[in-house]
């Protein structure tokens, strides 16, 4: 039986997307068989940031009509084995995502697959309320800034009202914080919430803090998931938290300025 | 310039107490509402204009508040009279 994630946030461009692609890839090479829906209907992205996007032939809504089978629409993917994705449609058709139709999708995966990540749209409407009702688990990713903690916040609400769990009366969504573009340097100068504000205010437990990183945007550009990239410490925050997803308990790294020599710091060399 | 911010700090730039302050007022009025029905901002805001229909108040002289207890919801009207 798959466990089933929904990555999640509220606002848009704190990283939905970009964690979804590295978490997923994380699991799989893990070991686990591990599929990513992009419930992002009308605005597919999931493709390009895992770099199949010219692989993509039936997508998710396909499968919901049954123009395709879900075998036919999964893209397997070429780096990581275990792991593949379901793209969502370009249609413009905002009710193209039944509820019965991704229920019977998920209830598919699952026989085969051990987590199935749903990777929301932004705001609170149809699609990202679908990809939150079936969870087991959500990934809150914020930023340490005010609109997406607030955001994140609302999202929470929503979870513990709206979500399949909530509804039947079964034990309740299990909640993860991902606090993203997280920069230590400006939190030491008092520009920026830090990780202890962020959870205190939203009091879920903290499964990773992804650091800003330059790795990130080349990692886009070139269609690969940054947790690839293993050298960068994005790549290996992300690494971290599919460890912690797994039950492991890992120490937090990156929290910190880096130490730098005092003639740098003089200097005011970056 | 580095040297001289090692030493001095300008308070101007400590936004993010701001920030957590701003966000802790907000995020407990979300929290507030967030186990209402849906239907209740438009359901207070009709019985505002019912009872201005009859006296002269302002908006914020009226409080709509629905609270659970045990298995019971209490609509809680308050209303100062003008007098």
């Amino acid at each position: 039986m798959a466990k089933i994630i929904v990555i999640t946030s509220g606002k848009g461009g704190v990283g939905k997307t970009t964690t979804s692609a590295s978490i997923g890839t994380g699991l799989a090479i893990k070991g686990h068989k591990t599929a990513i829906i992009d419930f992002d209907v009308g605005l597919r992205n999931l493709d390009l940031i895992m770099g199949c996007e010219r692989r993509v032939v039936y997508d998710f809504v396909n499968v919901i009509n049954g123009d395709a089978t879900l075998k036919q629409a999964l893209i397997k993917d070429k780096r990581t084995e275990k792991l593949f994705i379901l793209p969502a449609s370009q249609t413009r058709d905002k009710d193209a995502l039944t509820r019965e139709g991704v229920e019977k999708v998920l209830n598919d995966l699952a026989e085969d697959f051990d987590f199935i990540i749903c990777d929301s749209p932004a705001g609170i409407e149809a699609g990202a309320l679908m990809a939150m009702y079936f969870a087991d688990e959500a990934i809150v990713v914020t930023n340490p800034e005010v609109s997406s903690v607030r955001d994140s916040d609302r999202i929470l609400g929503i979870l513990q009202s709206k979500s399949r769990r909530a509804e039947v009366g079964n034990e309740p969504v299990k909640e993860h914080l991902l606090l993203t573009r997280y920069s230590p340097e400006r939190v030491i100068a008092g520009e920026m919430l830090s990780v202890a504000d962020v959870e205190d205010i939203l009091a879920i437990p903290l499964l990773g803090v992804v650091p800003e990183s330059q790795a990130v945007l080349k990692a886009s550009n070139q269609g690969q998931p940054v947790i690839l990239d293993d050298k960068t410490h994005a790549g290996q925050a992300y690494a971290d938290a599919v460890s912690r997803l797994l039950g492991n308990d890992v120490q937090h790294r990156f929290l910190e300025v880096e130490k730098k020599g005092f003639f740098n710091r003089v200097i005011g060399g970056r | 310039m580095k040297l001289f911010d090692y030493f001095h700090k300008d308070p101007g730039t400590q936004s993010a107490s701001t920030a957590k302050e701003r966000l802790q007022i907000v995020v407990a009025h979300q929290r507030a509402t967030r186990n209402q029905p849906d239907f209740l901002p438009e359901m207070q805001q009709e019985i505002i204009n019912v009872i201005k229909k009859y006296v002269n108040i302002e908006q914020d002289q009226v409080s709509v508040q629905l609270d659970n207890i045990d298995n019971c919801s209490v609509l809680e009207l308050n209303v100062t009279l003008p007098s």
